[in-house]
């Protein structure tokens, strides 16, 4: 048993769920257990931490696109733009401005919305790939301009649907359980199987140790990286339908603004390197939970709004301290040190 | 020692030679993507410009010439401000001669177009600056041509003497209304809660300050209970109103929302608690957006103090008696309404933002 438990320290969602839990903790214990309070309103489940889970299912959904990247050394900072693209597409088709044809059928507008963000991802895996610019400039241009092409979709509006079929992508409950949370879910088996189960996961940490060898040993870089921006942008879309079913429309100067940080930040939460080479999709979705819960128990405690952002830097700064291996071993040499003078 | 150097050398060029003729078979495919790259890039670019346009060709006497400095395309608000000034001098082009310039939300755009105005020899430069601070030159520049400077919609941080009017609206009056208009919704008692606009916009500052004032002056029985910064944005501002709901839970009789897109996420998270908002929960937001009249046909929203975009003519107004010499307030508020539920069905289809 112990001894499972120290393999499972030694995992690298160990440190992620332990900070999860003690944010978790943290707010029950402030709140004197209301925080976790939960009850059945309307026939589903409500309260916190569903809270959590719903609005957070959008930074996993990204966390999970954008951790493939950042394992291969490269990165995307195109999500929150492409968010904002997908949004757009989806909300005027249902409105029916865009394809009257398609008169607002809310199936037609997803699938477009979807195949929006394999547009996008797959001109940014182009650019990367097969140009070699380097992902952070090549994802910059699709960041910049992404965001223009979605106001010239939505002619500079915000456009407000009122389709429940659309609403319930994001307010939707299956078992009580809001239904973004089964996006997450698909989404994650998906990919777990597809990078554990099959060489692709060891291809892409390979790429992001040494993509130079990597292509000697026969493994197609180019065709990966393709296949992974393509498929962060796809990822993106559908954090993008999740947002702005949320709404109840397209808002495309603040539909996913920043968020791309937020993603980058999940992933190296989840302490997958940056530079590239291993990596965990699991770590990186407690990742994306702990930014959620963050923003959440900021809100739930009541800090003053002048204050929040520095409250959640402060926390982000002591889950990266824990994180870090050096600062673990220079407190506990510290302490050994001491041990040792003591004795 | 030596043969081993020759092996590398040899293995490099070996290696180099391959990657050559990899290279030029490649070199077409990628000289083909830059070429489309750079098309999309122009595209975008193309876009995005505008020069300073004229809508007549020389100005004569008689016509009031005026040169317009707008911020650019940032919102559905500014462009539906936009929209009222050129609609206005397109309706009089008989009288009036716009010039019109769109900065691009650069300062330094907005001051060459402003030296061009002087330049030419407009009778009045209108100017939304986007930004406070950096404007004495410029407008010193046109004071000494004998011009006056008419700011509209955003202050500028000059010496009053630099410009001759600014209108707009009075974000503290707004503020006001509102706390009247939830006073009367909640028949003078209950607890509310209020969500921010973007930290130190003055939008935000204001509306939280005539809001708050009003409640503590005359109506001790309203409670503010929580405040929190929405951002401006629907997200922002559901993701809030949860979080508010879950504290307070159906306390709430009232919510306040610095913009009506806010308000329009809060609705969303009151529904999603299973309370009626309009109903349950008075909603009060200041703009006047299309959204949120659709809300208030539908019965989900209460109240919005109107932001009034729609400064064409009042502007025009202004420019005409200060080119006839006449003076006209430092301050010309907007006209703005107050619309509520009971009408907004009606008020929807005249909705221009």
């Amino acid at each position: 048993m112990s001894q499972k438990l120290r393999q499972f320290s030694k995992n690298q969602i160990f440190w992620p769920l332990m900070v999860l839990l003690a944010i978790l903790l943290a707010n029950g214990i402030v709140s004197g257990g209301s925080f976790f309070e939960m009850r059945i309103v309307d026939g589903h489940l409500y309260g916190r931490l569903i809270d959590i889970l719903r609005n957070g299912s959008k930074l996993m959904v990204l966390a999970i696109g954008i951790t493939m990247a950042l394992a291969t050394g490269g990165t995307d900072i195109s999500v929150g733009s492409v968010m904002a693209i997908s949004g757009a597409v989806a909300c005027s088709i249902v409105d029916g401005r865009l394809l009257p044809g398609a008169s607002g059928n809310v199936a037609v507008a997803v699938v477009l919305a979807l195949l929006a963000g394999v547009l996008c991802g797959l001109w940014n895996g182009v650019l990367i790939a097969k140009v070699k610019i380097q992902p952070i400039v090549a994802t910059m241009i699709l960041m910049v301009a992404g965001r223009g092409i979605a106001q010239l979709i939505t002619e500079g509006k915000i456009v407000t649907i009122n389709s429940d079929a659309y609403y319930f992508i994001n307010g939707g409950y299956i078992l009580g359980l809001p239904f973004p949370l089964f996006i997450v879910a698909f989404a994650f088996v998906l990919v777990m199987l597809f990078t554990r189960k099959t060489a692709f996961g060891l291809f892409i940490e390979a790429i992001g140790v040494n993509s130079v060898s990597s292509r000697f040993t026969g493994i197609k870089v180019d065709r990966i990286k393709l296949m992974i921006y393509t498929f962060s942008g796809l990822m993106a879309a559908v954090a993008g339908l999740i947002e702005s079913a949320g709404i109840k429309g397209a808002d495309c100067n603040n539909a996913g603004l920043l968020i791309e940080l937020d993603a980058i930040l999940s992933v190296a939460i989840g302490g997958t390197s940056l530079f590239g080479g291993r990596f965990s999709i699991p770590a990186s979705v407690i990742g994306a939970l702990i930014i959620q819960s963050i923003s959440t128990s900021v809100l739930a405690m009541g800090v003053a709004p002048e204050v929040t952002l520095v409250v959640k830097s402060l926390i982000v700064v002591v889950i990266c301290l824990v994180q870090s291996k050096k600062f673990k071993e220079t407190i506990a040499g510290k302490f050994s040190r001491r041990a040792v003078k003591e004795a | 020692m030596k043969r081993e150097a020759d092996s590398t050398v040899f293995a490099f060029q070996n290696y180099s030679t391959f990657y050559v003729r990899r290279g030029m078979f490649q070199m077409k495919k990628r000289a083909l993507i830059c070429v489309v790259a750079a098309c999309m890039m122009l595209l975008v670019a193309a876009c995005g410009t505008s020069q300073p346009s004229g809508q007549g060709s020389e100005s004569t006497n008689d016509k009031l010439v005026v040169g317009f400095a707008q911020i650019g395309q940032e919102s559905g608000w500014r462009d539906a401000e936009t929209a009222s000034i050129q609609f206005y001098a397109g309706q009089n082009l008989d009288t009036i001669d716009l010039k019109f310039a769109d900065a691009q939300q650069k300062q330094e755009n907005q001051i060459k177009a402003i030296k061009s105005f002087i330049e030419m020899g407009v009778d009045v430069i209108g100017v939304a600056p986007v930004v406070e601070t950096g404007w004495d030159a410029v407008f010193t520049e046109a004071k000494d041509a004998g011009i006056p400077i008419v700011l509209v919609d955003r202050r500028a941080d000059v010496d009053e003497s630099l410009y001759a009017t600014f209108i707009g609206s009075d974000f503290i009056e707004e503020g006001k209304n509102a706390a009247i208009e939830m006073s009367v919704l909640l028949g003078g008692s209950g607890k509310i809660v209020q969500l921010e606009g973007t930290v130190g916009a003055s939008a935000a500052n204001d509306r939280k300050k005539g809001f708050e004032d009003e409640i503590a002056a005359n109506h001790p029985g309203i409670e503010i209970v929580a405040s929190q910064t929405g951002d401006f944005t629907r997200a922002k501002g559901k993701e809030v109103m949860e979080s508010f709901l879950k504290t307070y839970g159906n306390e709430i009789k009232g919510i306040y929302g610095h913009n009506d897109d806010m308000a329009l996420g809060a609705i969303e998270a009151i529904k999603e608690a299973g309370l009626k908002p309009g109903s349950d929960v008075a909603v009060v937001s200041v703009d006047g957006v299309r959204g949120i009249f659709e809300a208030m046909a539908a019965g989900e929203a209460n109240v919005t103090i109107e932001c009034n975009p729609l400064l064409g003519p009042q502007f025009f107004e202004a420019c005409q008696t200060l080119k006839n010499g006449g003076t006209v307030e430092k301050w010309i508020k907007s006209d703005e309404g107050i619309y509520r539920a009971d009408t907004a069905a009606a008020d929807l289809p005249n909705r221009k933002y």
